[in-house]
């Protein structure tokens, strides 16, 4: 009899809720899911209405003259805001695409994306995640707008580029979070170790990524700050990582503004050193980006939203210095990054060899914060502007918004615990400060320019 | 005297190897001293952060006993498949021959048929010559953009890229081959009032079979320079991609196998077509 008693109290305990307040776990759940649908509609609601009215006290005018809910009806029709906020409101349904396809370049930017294979963040979100190396730039924005892959390592200006119909038709493409932050250097050939000050570069040759990079932006920003044009002095060339060391040895290049871990393999290969990090020029930059098509992204709510919840989750253990000596490990194998384990410890750790002789300590080398705000993307696109690859009036805020899931980004950081942060920056770069709500001013503050 | 002349050749051959090989260890051992320990002058806790070329200074380029232990590495265990990245160089010579097969293939299916057209035909002949100079000199890599954002789809535009750069050489030869059938036989099968099929299929194709086969052993050796191109830029799977992911980690020792073996599977193919084509002469 005692058995029986055990089985019944034992039987209730699994049949009760979670929380204990509902009488089945079914109940729970519908309760769960219309608390969740709630708090992520007016979250949508109310970082839309920060956007249109950044002011507290107009904002608050604004919706006591009109009343919250016709301005929310007002706003969606301007805005898909229901349509992007029932894709995330959905995100903990059925999953409905199990096998995906993620693209990346073999860089230690994409460390989120392919750790979350080897450590286990994709089948913790039920997915089937393969992640696939691919060749360049160009193969991989062509295969994810092909739909070969389901989303794709993506440097942070090529979504806009491609939303925008830059070298390529217009797509709209979208970026929930970003992959890294720093984790760049400018290096040069160790012929030019004596030539430190980039007013010594004229002529130089200087390889960059891909045309629409952090890269490009940043070594332009570099060098017109030192005055030297960037179009007439030196002359930037595209190159694929994996070749940039090969020319370096060669000397068909003077240098490069290049991920790692492309840089500390130059180093390790001793045919050049790091000038500096990316992180000098501006300290917390976005590099690359997780991206996927809006398409993918309103077909297949919940496996976006559990993709997502992967990458957030991996990128918050990517951050913490106690495991990255581990992910080095995890990510060298021929499978993923295929590069000598001394080399990713070095970047990941930032206690590396400087290639000059000396042992340089920056933890913060690269970090891994996922979250897109809108900024960097004003700050991509006042670039853009400024090097004459976008012409005419450019809708910053608006084009920042629609690619940047800044909102949603922060939804799902909130359903996992974690804080997202406040939804503005500071940025600096290079002692300048960059205001996000007057784009236009900054690209008209620039000594040299191609408007 | 000609196996004597074999023998002979063999010899040269051998010794051209090993003076190769000689060349090659002694110019790759000059470099430095060799030795695994930390140099003077320099602090170890660096020494451990920096690669052999940069303490040492080992040569960049391996020599010729490291390639052959890592020769013997991948030819023992070719089929293993560690994840979509990460495949023996068996499955990855698979995937290769795999594509270029189909598109050689359908290459093989247009060309012989159009050649004959153009081979039997003087009006066709001279219409379709301009677009055939043409399209025959371009590049496979100048194809793959546009194949890959016209088809949407790289395993295709692999294909796709096989098949447009080695249909040339065999419609050219084939329409050769056919043009230059003699007057003669021609002229008899007329007489003998043989159909057009009849004449094509008993008359005209064995004649021409030799320098269609010409044609074909041409377009085989260039696709398989092709899908290595074709594969370094799509990646995913392939001899091409592997030597792309060589390069990738800077492994010139795996970079130089990768070109062995691609030599050896190229030679192969061409053999084979070789022994068709000896099979189909014909003493004039």
């Amino acid at each position: 009899m005692t058995s029986k008693d055990t089985f019944r109290r034992f039987s209730r305990l699994f049949s009760g809720c979670a929380c204990g307040r509902h009488r089945s776990a079914a109940e729970h759940e519908a309760a769960a899911r219309a608390s969740e649908e709630a708090r992520y509609g007016s979250l949508v609601e109310k970082t839309v209405l920060q956007a249109l009215f950044p002011q507290d006290a107009h904002r608050r005018a604004f919706l006591k003259a009109i009343g919250g809910t016709t301005v929310a009806a007002a706003l969606a029709q301007f805005l898909p805001m229901g349509m992007v906020t029932e894709a995330f409101a959905q995100g903990t349904g059925p999953i409905e695409k199990k096998d995906l396809k993620v693209g990346f370049i073999p860089i230690t930017c994409a460390t989120p994306i392919i750790m979350a294979h080897p450590l286990g963040f994709y089948t913790k979100q039920g997915l089937n995640v393969d992640v696939v190396k691919t060749a360049g730039w160009a193969v991989v924005r062509d295969k994810t707008i092909n739909k070969e892959y389901d989303a794709a390592h993506m440097l942070s200006p090529m979504p806009i580029a491609i939303s925008m119909g830059l070298g390529s038709n217009p797509i709209p493409f979208s970026v929930p979070a970003i992959e890294n932050i720093n984790g760049q250097c400018i290096t040069l050939a160790m012929k030019h170790k004596d030539k430190r000050d980039p007013k010594d570069w004229k002529g130089f040759k200087l390889a960059i990524p891909f045309d629409y990079s952090m890269h490009n932006y940043l070594l332009r920003y570099y060098l017109a700050e030192h005055g030297i044009d960037p179009d007439a002095d030196v002359q930037l060339r595209s190159v694929p990582p994996p070749e940039m060391v090969a020319n370096l040895r060669a000397e068909n290049i003077d240098g490069f503004l290049a991920p790692d871990n492309v840089c500390q393999r130059a180093v390790y290969d001793g045919v050049g050193f790091i000038h500096i990090l990316s992180k000098e020029i501006w300290d917390g930059h976005p590099c690359c980006s997780f991206s996927a098509s809006k398409e993918f992204v309103t077909t297949n709510p919940n496996t976006y939203a559990a993709l997502l919840r992967a990458i957030i989750d991996a990128s918050a253990y990517a951050q913490k210095p106690e495991n990255r000596k581990q992910i080095a490990e995890a990510i060298a194998p021929a499978n993923y990054l295929n590069a000598p384990p001394v080399v990713l410890e070095q970047v990941l750790t930032g206690t590396y060899a400087d290639g000059l002789g000396n042992i340089k300590k920056d933890p913060n080398r690269v970090t891994f914060e996922p979250f897109p705000y809108d900024s960097f993307a004003i700050w991509i696109l006042t670039q853009m502007k400024r090097w004459g690859q976008v012409k005419g009036d450019v809708d910053y805020a608006g084009i920042a918004k629609q690619v940047f899931l800044a909102t949603e980004c922060a939804a799902v950081m909130k359903d996992m615990g974690l804080t997202p942060p406040a939804p503005t920056k500071t940025i600096v770069v290079m002692g300048k400060p960059f205001d996000p709500a007057k784009p236009d001013a900054y690209v008209e503050s620039f000594a040299i320019k191609r408007t | 005297m000609t196996s004597s002349l074999t023998l002979r050749a063999a010899l040269v051959s051998v010794l051209l190897l090993a003076v190769f090989l000689l060349i090659w260890q002694g110019a790759t051992a000059g470099f430095g001293a060799g030795g695994t320990g930390v140099p003077s002058g320099m602090d170890p806790e660096y020494a451990k952060l920096m690669g052999l070329t940069a303490t040492t200074g080992k040569s960049a380029l391996p020599s010729p006993v490291e390639v052959g232990a890592g020769l013997w590495n991948v030819l023992t265990d070719p089929f293993y498949d560690k994840g979509p990245n990460d495949k023996g160089v068996g499955l990855q010579l698979a995937y290769s021959l795999g594509r270029v097969l189909i598109g050689y293939g359908i290459a093989v299916l247009v060309a012989i048929p159009l050649g004959f057209l153009i081979g039997m035909s003087a009006l066709m002949s001279k219409a379709l010559d301009p677009f055939i100079q043409v399209l025959k000199p371009i590049s496979p890599l100048a194809w793959m953009p546009l194949a890959l954002y016209t088809i949407k789809d790289s395993g295709i535009s692999a294909v796709f890229v096989i098949f447009i750069c080695s249909v040339w050489p065999m419609l050219l030869n084939t329409a050769f081959g056919v043009a230059s059938v003699r007057k003669e036989w021609l002229n008899v099968a007329r007489t003998l009032e043989v159909g057009p099929f009849k004449r094509a299929f008993t008359v005209i194709l064995p004649a021409a079979a030799p320098t269609i086969l010409t044609g074909m052993r041409i377009s085989i050796g260039i696709a398989w320079l092709v899908i290595v191109a074709a594969e370094m830029l799509v990646g995913g799977t392939g001899i091409g991609y592997f030597v792309w992911n060589e390069w990738n980690n800077l492994s010139i020792t795996n970079v130089i196998i990768a070109i062995l073996v691609i030599g050896v599977m190229g030679m192969l193919l061409d053999q084979m077509l070789a022994f068709v084509a000896r099979l189909v002469t014909f003493p004039e």
